[in-house]
Parts: structure tokens; sequence; C-alpha cells
């Protein structure tokens, strides 16, 4: 066990270098999400109004939380494709580490990763007039229901990765399914404006959930639903953490060994 | 360390799906030989290496490397191995010296022997001054001596090098030869792909030619050639019309039957005659009167090989035809 844990660090320090050496890849966990913040907080939040009233600026970070972790299975998938591009997989498999260490070692990188877009938008978040109004608890709770997403979503990369091979195609794919999973949500509008069956997709999308509950958490404006509005809006918090749990339990062993199988050909 | 062979191999199969990469490879390599496995892109080589360095498992067959299974005890074999893969493997995101402190860490070697055993390294391979430079910036002779280097770190009993000096310019070529044959010396067994007779022969004591997933010949580089039937006579014609005359004389001075190549207006014919042959080629020219760009005795190429081994020329070489056709 400490054989695995000793190379998992290695691994995962290897990840951190890359990371800082090549800062241009952070792009979707840095300057993407800012841009959303200022983007949406400027130039489209006038004209959306919040259900329930209060500031779209507050209501849109839990939007913006949940996309960017929904987007860091990207960074995870681009890291795993690279590796096996370059030849890098093969060089660590003939070394005698523990097998699952070079995931391991992925997935803590990619944790650690997920702390710089959570610090950013809080910053760009409190500059622009969000607040958290709720107590500590709900607060810390909020935080580590990010980090407990970002967990999941490592798993979502390692099945991409191991479906899809390339980097490139791994950043075709993020147009096909990212997008309407991140956009056709409560990410940056109310669902109730949606046409009837997006509307449905939107409610029961994990993304909206994850915003849901950050705004729950955090106190926000939107938290409320509607009365007649399904189950996940009125418990987001517990809707997320049945998504979490079914990634983990469920999608993660399967892409454990697809992952495994694809590199082992 | 144990005795018994490095590497011992029988009836390696490997397919993927339709595709048969390996047709039944066997191999035995004694402790502290070097062998070389010589042949075309495609042939199996590096389907070869992959297998014995436990990276893929075979369809049928066994293989023990450094006297483990390399499909029941991997860990054992990847402690006592080292591989540098076609295209050196360095992370370009980290310098020299933390690639190769990572790859000793990953071999468990406590972290302030990792550092003392990367130092030992880059000194060994002439990059001491550039190993706090990202790999990146290296040049490629640069990047094939950090990935030897890397291969070297557990002080591996065998030694796997898939096309070590593939896209080397000729000095960084001949720089990594030197480098290989100072290995060598030191005893360690090595396996080496390669594409070029000449390398096979400068690095190798025992060659293996490779062609279709099947080990075709077995022999020193001395006893490869004189299946070829040695060196060949070689004359580039000035007038195409030429040929035949020239293909005459040179049949005269020659062993076997010269073969004409008339896109590249060359005469070739297998010879045992050294030096003297061309003297006396040389003379016949002369008195017949014939101008030629070129004369000259030719060592037998990897095409050579193959021709008189398989009756064909190598994949590569059919494909060449194809586009001038």
């Amino acid at each position: 066990m400490s054989e695995l844990a000793h190379s998992t660090w290695v691994i995962a320090r290897r990840g951190i270098a890359h990371m800082r050496r090549q800062p241009e890849a952070l792009a979707d966990a840095t300057i993407q999400p800012i841009m959303f913040v200022v983007l949406f907080a400027f130039v489209f939040g006038g004209a959306i109004k919040v259900p329930g009233g209060g500031s779209y600026r507050e209501f849109l970070m839990g939007g913006i939380f949940a996309q960017t972790l929904t987007f860091g299975a990207f960074g995870t998938a681009l890291a795993l494709a690279s590796d096996r591009t370059n030849g890098a997989v093969d060089r660590f498999r003939s070394l005698p580490m523990p097998r699952g260490a070079l995931l391991s070692g992925h997935a803590v990188a990619s944790l650690l990763r997920a702390t710089l877009p959570i610090a950013l938008m809080s910053i760009a978040g409190l500059i622009v007039g969000w607040r958290i109004h709720s107590n500590l608890g709900e607060a810390l709770a909020g935080y580590a229901l990010m980090f407990a997403f970002s967990f999941a979503v490592i798993w979502l990369g390692v099945l991409l990765a191991a479906t899809v091979g390339t980097p490139e195609a791994v950043q075709g794919i993020a147009f096909i399914f990212i997008f309407p999973l991140t956009f056709v949500a409560s990410t940056f509008v109310p669902t109730s404006t949606l046409p009837a069956a997006l509307q449905t997709f939107a409610e029961w999308n994990p993304v909206s959930a994850i915003a849901g509950a950050l705004r729950k958490l955090f106190d926000n404006p939107g938290a409320h639903a509607r009365p007649d509005a399904p189950w996940p809006l009125h418990h987001p918090v517990e809707y997320s953490l049945i998504w979490i749990v079914a990634i983990v339990v469920l999608c993660a062993p399967v892409a454990v060994r697809m992952y495994q199988r694809s590199i082992s050909s | 360390m144990a005795t018994g062979p490095a590497i011992e191999a029988s009836g390696l199969v490997k397919r993927y799906g339709e595709t048969v990469a390996l047709a039944g490879v066997d191999l035995d390599v004694p402790r502290g030989a070097v062998l070389a496995l010589l042949g075309p892109n495609g042939a199996g080589k590096t389907t070869t290496v992959r297998i014995l360095t436990t990276l893929t498992v075979p369809t049928e067959g066994t293989a023990r490397v450094a006297g483990f299974d390399v499909t029941r005890e991997p860990v054992e074999v990847r402690r006592r191995i080292g591989l540098a893969a076609q295209d050196a493997t360095v992370d370009e995101l980290l310098t020299g010296r933390e690639n190769l402190v990572m790859i000793a860490e990953l071999h468990h070697l406590p972290r302030k022997r990792a550092r003392t055993r990367a130092d030992e390294l880059l000194q060994r391979f002439d990059l001491s001054d550039a190993g706090d430079r990202l790999a990146r910036e290296y040049s490629g002779g640069m990047r094939r001596r950090l990935d030897l280097a890397a291969t070297l770190v557990n002080e591996p009993e065998i030694l796997f090098l898939d096309e070590p000096t593939t896209g080397l310019d000729p000095r960084a070529r001949n720089d990594l030869w030197g480098v290989l044959e100072h290995l060598v010396e030191g005893g360690v067994t090595v396996l080496l792909t390669t594409q070029y007779l000449e390398e096979a022969e400068r690095l190798a004591d025992d060659i293996a030619v490779v062609d279709h997933g099947r080990v075709i010949a077995r022999g020193d580089a001395r006893s490869l050639k004189r299946e070829v039937g040695g060196d060949q006579l070689h004359v580039i014609a000035v007038e195409a019309e030429d040929l035949e005359r020239i293909a005459e004389l040179v049949g005269r001075c020659a062993e076997a039957q010269p073969s004409v190549d008339r896109s590249a207006r060359s005469v070739t014919a297998p010879t045992g005659g050294g030096p003297g042959a061309i003297a006396a080629l040389a003379g016949e020219l002369a008195s017949a009167g014939i101008a030629v760009e070129d004369l000259g005795l030719r060592q037998p190429t990897l095409d050579d090989v193959f021709l008189t081994l398989t009756g064909a020329p190598t994949a590569e070489a059919d494909d060449e035809v194809e586009v001038a056709a």
C-alpha cells in the first residue's frame, strides 16, 4: 500500500509540474471561468430575471462553479491521452510500479488542479458582488461538495480517455457533450424559461443539481424551487450526492478497467 | 544474479484481430550477449520487444526474461530490464534531472539516492550542463541520451533498445553508437532493433533477421553477408545505352549474374575479389572505351540481405518501386 501511495505521489507531482509549465493548458480552469463570470455578469446578466428575485450575479456563481468543475473531466482526459500518444504510458508500464499508480497519480493531480478554478472563481465572484449568505458549516459543505464533484468528474475523464485515445479526439468530444450538458441546465438561466423537453432535461441534469446545491448551501438567489417542480429541484444537495456516489461507485471501476485494457494492447 | 539465458522465447505469436504481427518467434540470448533484430518496418521487431518487456501479452507462446515469465511475473521482469522505446519517451515538461529522479523514485530509490543516481547518469551521458533545462529544449541526440540514461537508472541486467538511432543525424548517430558500445563493454545484455545492417554489424555480435513476424536468418554480420555473396561491385553508367555492355564486363569480373537497375542506371554484382576486382573492371571499361559515373565496392545493404533471403525486396523498397513506376 505504501508502495502505491509513493508511486501515486511521484506521478501526481509530475502532473503538477506539467500544469505549472504549460499554463495555456490550464485555460479551461483559469481564464475561461473568469471570462464567463464577466460575460454573464455584465453582458447577458442584465436581460435575465432570477425567479423569486435577487441579484443575477449571485445566482450566476453556482452555475459557473458547476460548469467549470464539469470541464475538469477534460483536463484529466487530455493528460491521460497525451501520455498515451507520446509513449509515457509505455515507459511507466515498463517500470516496477504498482498497477494503478499511473491513474491514481493523475487523479490526485486532477483533484489538486481543481483547487485553482475554485479559488479563482471565488475571488472573481466576490469582486462582481457574489456573497455567501449562509453559515460557516453550510459554506464549508458547499466547498466540500465542489471537491466531491471534482473527484467524481475525474472518472468521467478516465472513461473518455479510455474510449477515444488521442488528445485531439478528446477536444472534439468537448463540444459534443460538455456544452449541451453545461448549458441546457440551470447554470446561467432559470430552467423555467426553457421549452418543455429541454426543461425536463435541465431539471434532471446533474450539472443543474450541483448549481442548485451550491446556491442552496451558499444561500444565493434561485435556490428556492417552485412548488410543482420535480424532486431534484427541491433536493439539489441530495440529488447531487446521488450522482456523485453513482459515478464513483458505478462508473469509476468500469473506467479503470477500460483504461487498463486500452493501454495494454 | 541468476544463471541461464537472459532471454528465451518460444513460439511467440501476436495477433491483432485478423492481423498477424508475430507468426512464431523463437529467441535465445545468452547473458552478456548483444542481439540485433534486423528488419523493415512492420516486420514484428517492436511487437517482440513489447512482449519481452511485458507491455503486451502474446497471443501464443512463452517468454522468460532474466529467468522470469513475462506474463506471470511481469513485475520481477520490470525490476531487471531497461526499455528505450522507439521515439525517445522523455518527459518534455520536466528537466533532464527531474526525468531521471522521477524514474529512480518509481524504481523505489529513496529521494536522496535518486538524486545522486540522476547526477551520476547526467554526468555519464554528458548532460550535466543541460540537466536543469526542460527536455523539450533538447536536441534529438540529447533526448536519446537522456532516454538511455533513464533506462539505466535501475542498473538493468537486460537492456531493450527499439531503433535507438532512428531519426538522428549522422553525427548524433555516431555519438550514440559510441555510448552504446561503451555500455556493451560493461557486460549488460542488450537486445536492440534496427533497420540498418550497418548498425547491427557495429553493435551486435549476433543478428536475427525478422520478416513478416518470423526470424528468417540468424548469425553474425559476416555470415549474413556471405549469404548475400559478400561485397558488391557497383557501377553507375553515364549513358543508359551502355548498361548492357557494362553488365557484360561486370559479369566477367564478378561471381554471379549482375543485376541491372535501369532507373538508377546501375549494375550490381557480388564479388569476392575485393579491390582487385575494381582494378580489373576499370581496365576492362577503359579498353572498351566506356565512361562511367561511378565505380566501386559496396557493402551489402539490408535490401540485399532481404533480396537473398526472401527473394523479394523489403516491403518499403517495394513501395518505392511502385512510386517510381
